[in-house]
């Protein structure tokens, strides 16, 4: 009993190891040592034996399929879609990989141009001015020096109101 | 050496050194194999030719950094394949979007198929209808297969590529293209069995 069970495995077995080479048998792709392996168990076996039939049939099946032909604008698209690229790696291509840092980076050189620009319009020192005459120019210039005593004793701050209490809040709400 | 002559990894190379001529010859040699490859992926004509036009704009981005250590055609098709996997993947996103709003369902099938070649070959019509009726079963039985069975059929059959070639383009071991490939004939003969019986006689 044990022993039929174990031949009838193997046999099994032997199919299961058969399967993949099929195909190949049926493409004529399989060494010839394969291939008299094969042809071997094909003697013995109706089921791969009729497999390999069709196997042959599909094939044969799958032949009849209609080809289709490009339309003519095809090559046209494909041509406009080439030229349409950059000739040669042009120096804005090493940014290519990255468009973030691209953005970035011209981001920070917009905003130091614009910064260099407008810091320069209100306080121009004069073109005859340079160096410590300039510093000076400048230090006079500025307009916060001049309320520094408002801005120090600001007697208002003291009339504000208290702060009111949290809890209070809590309960007029 | 005749232009005909010139091996695609040949044509390359001079696409790489410049030569537009030889971009030319390869789009002319692969134009066919390539939209039929991504036509009986996608199902879809316009879609395949867009695809396929994208495959060949990769090629040429790529010229520069091209390396023949592959055969051409493992890098086409691996090109296509994964563009035509991708678009599967998005046209099912897509139509669940729209199942979702418009639950009904227009039958687009085989509109893009003209059984005009059909016609022609079989001036009888009872011949053209039988013929249609057949390959519009296999073109059925194909589309049944699972995406990446249907690639591994497809890249066996109609582009002739070995075994090797094939696994590289799926990205999978040769045992593992064997046994898909021996999973998608056995579902194709299930499929097709009146006509396997009939071809098997």
């Amino acid at each position: 009993m044990k022993q039929t069970k174990g031949r009838r495995r193997k046999a099994v077995m032997s199919c299961t190891k058969m399967e993949n080479k099929i195909l190949p048998y049926v493409d004529g792709r399989l060494k010839q040592s394969e291939a008299l392996e094969m042809e071997k168990h094909l003697l013995t076996c109706a089921a791969c034996s009729l497999r390999v039939n069709e196997f042959r049939a599909v094939g044969s099946l799958l032949d009849e399929l209609p080809v289709i032909e490009p339309s003519a604008a095809f090559d046209v698209r494909v041509r406009a879609r080439v030229a349409a690229e950059p000739a040669k790696q042009s120096w804005w291509a090493w940014f290519a990989p990255s468009p973030r840092v691209a953005f970035a980076a011209s981001m920070l050189l917009l905003a130091t141009v614009w910064l260099g620009w407008n810091t320069n319009v209100p306080g121009v020192p004069p073109v005859g001015l340079s160096g410590p005459e300039a510093d000076m120019q400048m230090m006079s210039d500025l307009p916060v020096l001049d309320d520094h005593d408002v801005v120090s004793s600001f007697d208002p701050l003291k009339d504000l109101p208290q702060p009111v209490q949290a809890d209070e809040t809590n309960q007029q709400m | 050496m005749s232009a005909m002559a010139r091996s695609d990894v040949q044509l390359m190379l001079d696409v790489k050194a410049g030569d537009e001529q030889s971009f030319a010859l390869l789009l002319h040699r692969y134009r066919t194999p390539l939209v039929n490859f991504i036509y009986r992926m996608v199902r879809n004509r316009e879609q395949a030719e867009d695809l396929a036009q994208e495959v060949f704009l990769r090629v040429y981005r790529a010229r520069e950094e091209y390396v023949p250590s592959a055969k051409f055609t493992t890098w086409l098709f691996r090109i296509a394949t994964n563009l035509a996997l991708n678009s599967l993947r998005d046209n099912r996103y897509q139509r669940m979007e729209i199942s979702l709003d418009a639950p009904v369902t227009a039958d687009a099938e085989d509109g893009d198929e003209r059984p005009i070649d059909v016609a022609e070959k079989h001036p009888n019509i009872e011949q053209h209808l039988i013929a249609e009726a057949r390959s519009k079963m296999i073109r059925h039985a194909i589309d049944k297969l699972p995406e990446k069975q249907r690639a591994a059929v497809l890249l066996h059959k109609y582009q002739e590529l070995d075994y090797g070639e094939i696994a590289k383009i799926l990205e999978c071991s040769e045992s593992a293209l064997k046994s898909l490939l021996f999973r998608a004939y056995e579902t194709l003969r299930v499929e097709l069995a009146p006509l396997v019986a009939q071809q098997a006689k």
